[in-house]
């Protein structure tokens, strides 16, 4: 969980600075952080805003970008026994890299390593944002230190561990096929949205 | 409201209950077995979508820039069967590597 930590705090920080170039203040991105806690989907509200775009642009890409979350959060309700207020507190906590990390196999998830990983991320992400914005200029490029390489770096090794047959490769080159012929011609999201519609292939074959 | 905040609101909310759903919707009751089924390539689909667009993806076009070699590293050292941390620091210092001398 450290590197986790760690890059999950870098780039809360990278969203802070930005957050913070995009005229949003000092409270509002913290406040997003905290609330949202979905990094992609941050950004790509920040920079639209910091373009000009407007308010319903900036919605529409965030709410795209974390629209998989919905299939995200049905796949593993299995998992969530018990009080539905506990569940709601707790599904908060699903991002890609706790509900990662709780891949136990089959499609099923471990609720406790995702509830845990999600309260390491959490106070990272948003502690990172608020540096970020109070002390953007003195932390750099989180560039510079490649930590942009390492998110596809986790998700490449916890995809390692779910080629566990036939069924399951195919679908992890289906979705990578599909994401990247998408990625020009499709607003940010939609790719990754269209992958995870390559699971539905798993209704019709068995 | 300024329209920040206004983001702030309409993002949160949407995200809040696209992650509530499952819990709420569904609670603890097993998937009918088809959707399960079909749930099981749920994940090797979206983190191979994620790999791809985190690595090639910026601003809705294909870029490819210093971090492909971080990439490249961590395919090499997830073949050689290396610890999560050690796949994440490889593909991180190896781009910082690159992006420094060139």
């Amino acid at each position: 969980m450290a590197p986790l930590a760690v890059a999950a705090g870098s780039f809360g920080a990278a969203f802070g600075v930005l957050a913070q170039a995009a005229g949003m203040g000092v409270m509002a991105p913290i406040v997003m952080s905290a609330t949202t806690f979905a990094g992609a989907s941050q950004f790509a509200a920040a920079s639209v805003l910091d373009e000009g775009g407007g308010v319903v642009a900036a919605v529409a890409a965030a709410v795209l970008l974390n629209a998989r979350y919905a299939a995200i959060s049905i796949a593993v309700a299995p998992a969530f026994k018990g009080s539905r207020l506990r569940g709601l507190v707790e599904s908060q906590l699903i991002v890609d890299e706790s509900w990662a990390v709780a891949q136990i196999g089959q499609g099923r998830i471990d609720r406790r390593v995702l509830v845990g990983a999600g309260l390491v991320l959490f106070p990272f992400w948003v502690g990172g944002t608020a540096l970020g914005v109070l002390f953007g200029d003195v932390l750099g490029d989180p560039e510079r230190f490649g930590l942009d390489a390492a998110f596809p770096a986790l998700f490449l090794a916890l995809l390692a561990t779910q080629l566990v047959n036939r069924r399951t490769v195919l679908a992890a080159v289906a979705g990578g096929l599909v994401a990247f012929v998408l990625i020009p011609v499709t607003p940010p999201g939609v790719p990754v949205i269209a992958a995870s519609a390559v699971c539905l292939v798993g209704l019709t074959r068995k | 409201m300024s329209d920040t905040w206004l983001v702030v609101l309409l993002v949160g909310t949407f995200t809040i209950s696209f992650k509530a759903a499952g819990p709420i919707l569904l609670g603890g009751r097993e998937l009918p077995p088809r959707l399960a089924s079909a749930f099981e390539l749920l994940a090797p689909s979206v983190l191979a979508a994620l790999v791809v667009t985190q690595a090639f993806a910026e601003d809705g076009e294909i870029v490819v820039d210093e971090k492909l070699v971080g990439v490249g590293v961590a395919v090499v050292a997830v073949r050689l069967r290396a610890p999560l941390i050690a796949v994440m620091v490889l593909a991180a210092v190896s781009t910082a590597l690159v992006r420094w001398v060139l």
